[in-house]
């Protein structure tokens, strides 16, 4: 099983087992556009979300019966007194019994229904099972999203930036974190959104259910560039993300050839105050870590393919593509950045 | 039929008014006029007026901003607006609609109706009436104004910290949010101070507080929510402006301070703010309900009861905006009870109306046809309201889409719709004439049109990940044809609107002349002429139950309360649960001194934004405004 290539394209494998899943896409097929669906509550693509898009297929159904038994009364109230008998008011115990019923007993059952559900729903969503199988702590940043592997002491396995693998059904542990301003993680697909609050550390557990790339975003304002802070899950196989993740433990490879040692001196030159390549001298903090960029589906926090054309325009004018984002452009020599974009790609 | 006017006592004879004295009591309660004249007007009519105006004036503003947010999410990727530029028309847009237009306008609303009808000539302290309005309307300027000026605050309209502290928002832009608003908080604290002491204590002789009607009563439950929410947001707002001033570091992580404090804070006024805008617009839908059914509404204790009701629960469930950030289970479940329970209140109060109608012989004319709008639109945002109360359900749609629509259906279908139906109903008593009822049902038309395609498609939006507040979305997450649908229906929503708004503008001059009770209404501000005489009622009423006007047709002749003096403005004092006639109150008359006050005021307030010297100075030139305000009136000028 293998994760679709690209992001952005056709999901491809719009599997029918769930029927939510498949309203949804008979509503959004209603509605004249093709959803993706790669960042959709309605795609639920593990037990948490998948429990919280039935709630949503109840309240709808119940919704819609609400409105019409409203609009139905309102309809009929009206239409009975447009005949020539002029007025004919409902009995005085007739009025009662309607608002009673109405207004009284259906939304306290509604009630009942909404609370029991959602205690119900809360604690299997929130259940955590100690031990986690695997714990990554997801850190906002202004404006992309730090990801840190650690393992079951708390010592440090890898990190990485804006795309975070995580083995399909195992339990996850996020600790989600904040050194800047508040900003709120959240993969439709997958669960629920949870705060990042500077001063605290809140988590959010759940179990990818099925193999696939989900997009989440931030959902909390946070400043200039909220609208394109965006990242990838990517659910495999376990066996698959163990792999992954060995590989992202080691240490940057040595370039090989001369244009990509020559693009390591432009990097340790332009890039290395804020970018980390671990294995080289370049140890920055402010920027995503790069040891292992060229493994990335994207560029920008999930918002431009990461290909050699975009990551060169990237360099050259990241204001263009995410305004006041925090990385300035570089006005390389067209033979540096060619350098520079060989030892980049290098970096798998 | 012709009435009778009588005295307290029904073997008086009947009252003959003396065309002199009318004379002379026009004389004491008008208005001066000229450019100076402006400034000094304290009669509750026309402070009203200008609260209305002003509202709505700031509504097209704000619903501008809104139509450029729709055009730049028309398609992905667009760069019609920057993100910064963006994220300030946000701001700008929500801060104006729910600072500058909605509370302002139920207030106006409320200032400008209930005295008449409970039979007042004017308000408590009329002078504080006039205060609180050149204050909301010099705070609404300056704020407003910054988007011009580029700025404009970009945190959101609810400005969580730590993004609106200095390190994250260093311009000027949080910093007029912060004391902006403070200062228009004075004015919706005064404004509340006031409706809660006439609707207590000037009430006509005779209307007990089971006779109110359920306008007032709806205007007093939210004067009382006022006193107690806007005081929240003034503190947390102080707390912000000496964070960002003087360093004071309330809301600085680093130095022991708690973001999560100010959400407590701003939730803990802004849900009941909510309600502070929703429950008027309720009375405003009894109101047209009782006099275009042409009977008495159902259920009117219930419905006082549930307005009551929904004032406090009000207040126990801000925590449901905050089910995101982390806080234990068990008390978030009590929050998630306690906003589902507030579907009672509202749910009774829908069926009473329901009931009401049922049957009626009903005139559709255009202010009925917005509160029939009004069913259809509040009923869904109540169910979405509903929805996510739901903590796993809220999970997911918090901070999307999905919120943005629940809340205009919300606050657009529940406040804006019956609100404007109240202007097409009370237009008369604005201006004399009626509005035209041809423009006024394509306005309604368009506006449900254009309202249900702009905000419907966005719950779609939200439940596929779209979120809140962002400048752009990238092509390829399926969003693309929600938005332009929501687009095109914003275009159509603003036809509507500015439709009423030409309507309320051509029909000053050219609408047709009402005459005193257009719409055969049973209360008493339709006993005043169209418009109303500068006092009001010439004689003040005495009520024998909740529909006087129709009572008094029926009987033939109606009572009045005679030996009020027509060279002052006297009022008469009555007591709070009974309305039993206890005293006399003396009016003041026309005044500069509130606006001098409000200017003073302001000076500090705006000032503080440059250096904080201005907190000094704008504290010594209101004292020495307010010395002047309450210098003690001459005793031989008032006899």
């Amino acid at each position: 099983m293998t994760a679709t290539p690209s992001p952005f394209g056709p999901s491809g494998r719009r599997r029918t087992a769930q029927a939510a899943a498949r309203l949804a896409a008979a509503g959004a097929l209603l509605a004249g556009c093709a959803s993706d669906g790669s960042q959709s509550a309605l795609n639920p693509k593990s037990p948490d979300a998948a429990l919280i898009a039935q709630l949503w297929w109840w309240f709808l159904g119940v919704s819609a019966v609400v409105l019409a038994v409203v609009v139905l009364v309102l309809a009929v109230g009206l239409l009975r007194g447009r005949g020539a008998q002029g007025a004919r008011p409902l009995p005085e115990s007739r009025r009662w019994a309607l608002v009673v019923s109405g207004g009284i007993v259906a939304p306290a059952v509604a009630i009942l229904g909404i609370v029991v559900s959602g205690l119900w729903i809360g604690r299997e969503t929130g259940a955590r099972p100690t031990p986690p199988d695997v714990t990554v702590e997801v850190a906002g940043k202004l404006w992309w999203w730090e990801v840190r592997y650690r393992d079951a002491q708390g010592g440090l396995i890898a990190t990485t930036a804006n795309e975070i693998h995580l083995p399909v059904g195992r339990m996850v542990r996020l600790l989600l974190l904040s050194d800047n301003v508040i900003h709120s993680f959240w993969v439709p697909n997958l669960d629920g959104k949870t705060d990042m609050i500077p001063g605290q550390v809140n988590e959010l557990w759940f179990a990818p259910g099925e193999a696939g790339t989900y997009r989440g975003q931030c959902a909390e304002l946070c400043g200039v560039q909220h609208a394109l802070m965006g990242f990838l899950v990517v659910a495999t196989e376990p066996a698959e993300f163990e792999a992954w993740l060995a590989h992202q433990a080691r240490p940057a490879a040595e370039p090989e050839g001369a244009l990509a040692r020559r693009g390591r001196e432009v990097f340790q030159q332009s890039c290395a105050r804020c970018h980390t390549v671990r294995g080289t001298a370049a140890r920055g903090g402010q920027g995503p870590d790069l040891t292992h960029l060229a493994g990335r589906r994207t560029l920008a926090a999930a918002t431009i393919p990461n290909t050699r054309g975009h990551l060169g325009g990237w360099i050259a004018d990241p204001q263009s593509i995410k305004p006041g984002n925090l990385m300035p452009g570089f006005a390389l020599d067209p033979p540096d950045l060619h350098a520079l974009l060989a030892y980049l790609e290098q970096l798998e | 039929m012709t009435l009778t006017d009588r005295t307290f006592d029904p073997g008086a004879p009947a009252v003959r008014d003396d065309p002199e004295e009318t004379r002379r009591l026009e004389e004491t309660w008008r208005s001066p006029s000229g450019p100076v004249g402006w400034f000094m007007p304290v009669n509750q009519r026309i402070i009203g007026r200008r609260f209305i105006v002003t509202a709505f004036v700031f509504f097209l503003l704000a619903g501008a901003l809104g139509l450029l947010i729709r055009l730049q999410l028309a398609v992905p990727e667009n760069s019609l607006l920057g993100p910064e530029l963006y994220n300030q028309i946000v701001t700008t847009h929500g801060t104006t609609m729910m600072f500058l237009f909605a509370i302002p306008v139920v207030e106006g609303f409320a200032i400008f109706m209930a005295p008449m009808m409970i039979g007042s000539r004017d308000m408590a302290f009329p002078r504080l009436n006039a205060f609180g309005y050149y204050v909301y309307l010099i705070g609404g300027v300056a704020f407003f104004g910054s988007l011009f000026v580029g700025l404009a605050p970009a945190a959101g309209w609810f400005n969580y910290v730590p993004l609106a502290n200095k390190e994250f928002s260093p311009g000027l832009g949080v910093g007029i949010w912060t004391t902006m608003i403070t200062f228009i908080e004075v004015s919706a604290l005064t404004a509340a101070v006031e409706l809660i002491v006439t609707i207590l204590k000037l009430r006509a002789p005779g209307m007990s507080l089971n006779r109110m009607p359920l306008f007032v009563w709806s205007v007093l439950v939210m004067a009382f929510m006022i006193l107690f929410a806007m005081p929240t947001i003034i503190v947390a707002s102080l707390l912000l402006i000496l964070d960002r001033l003087v360093d004071t570091k309330f809301f600085i992580v680093e130095a022991g301070g708690e973001p999560l404090l100010w959400q407590h804070l701003f939730w803990f006024f802004g849900h009941p703010e909510v309600y502070i805008i929703l429950v008027p617009a309720l009375g405003v839908i009894s109101s047209v309900i009782t006099t275009f059914t042409g009977r008495p509404i159902f259920g009117y204790t219930a419905l006082v009861v549930s307005l009551v009701a929904t004032g406090f629960i009000s207040f126990g469930l801000w925590v449901h905006h905050m089910f995101a950030t982390g806080l234990p289970q068990l008390g978030l479940s009590f929050f998630m009870a306690a906003s589902a329970m507030i579907a009672i209140p509202n749910g009774v109060q829908v069926f009473c109306w329901l009931a009401s109608l049922w049957g009626a012989k009903i005139r559709l004319a255009t202010p009925m046809l917005w509160v029939l709008g009004f069913f259809v639109i509040f009923v869904i945002g109540g169910l979405t309201g509903v929805m996510v109360a739901s903590i796993p359900f809220d999970l997911q749609v918090h901070g999307t889409f999905f919120l943005v629509a629940h809340f205009h259906y919300v606050l657009i279908g529940g406040a804006v719709f019956p609100l404007i139906g109240g202007l097409y109903y009370w237009y008369p008593k604005m201006t004399g004439r009626l509005m035209s009822e041809r423009l006024g049902k394509w306005s309604f038309w368009l506006a449900f049109l254009g309202f249900n395609l702009t905000f419907f498609p966005m719950h779609q939006l939200g439940m596929e990940g779209m979120p809140r507040r962002i400048y752009t979305y990238i092509d390829g997450l399926g969003w693309e044809g929600m938005n332009l649908l929501a687009t095109a229906g914003s275009v159509v929503l603003a036809l509507g609107f500015l439709l009423t708004a030409f309507n309320f503008w051509v029909s000053m001059r050219r609408g047709r002349p009402a005459g005193d009770d257009p719409w055969g209404a049973p209360t008493l501000e339709w006993r005043t002429s169209s418009p109303p005489a500068p006092y009001n009622h010439r004689h003040v009423a005495v009520v024998h139950g909740r529909y006087p006007l129709w009572q008094e047709r029926e009987a033939g002749r109606r009572e009045v309360v005679i030996g009020l003096r027509s060279d002052r403005r006297e009022m008469v004092v009555t007591s709070i649960l009974d309305a039993e006639p206890q005293s006399v109150q003396v009016l003041p008359g026309p005044t500069i001194w509130p606006f001098v006050s409000a200017v003073a005021a302001s000076t500090g307030f705006i000032g503080i934004l440059v250096s904080p010297i201005f907190f000094v100075i704008g504290f010594f030139l209101a004292f020495f405004s307010f010395v002047g305000w309450l210098w003690p009136r001459r005793p031989w000028r008032e006899d």
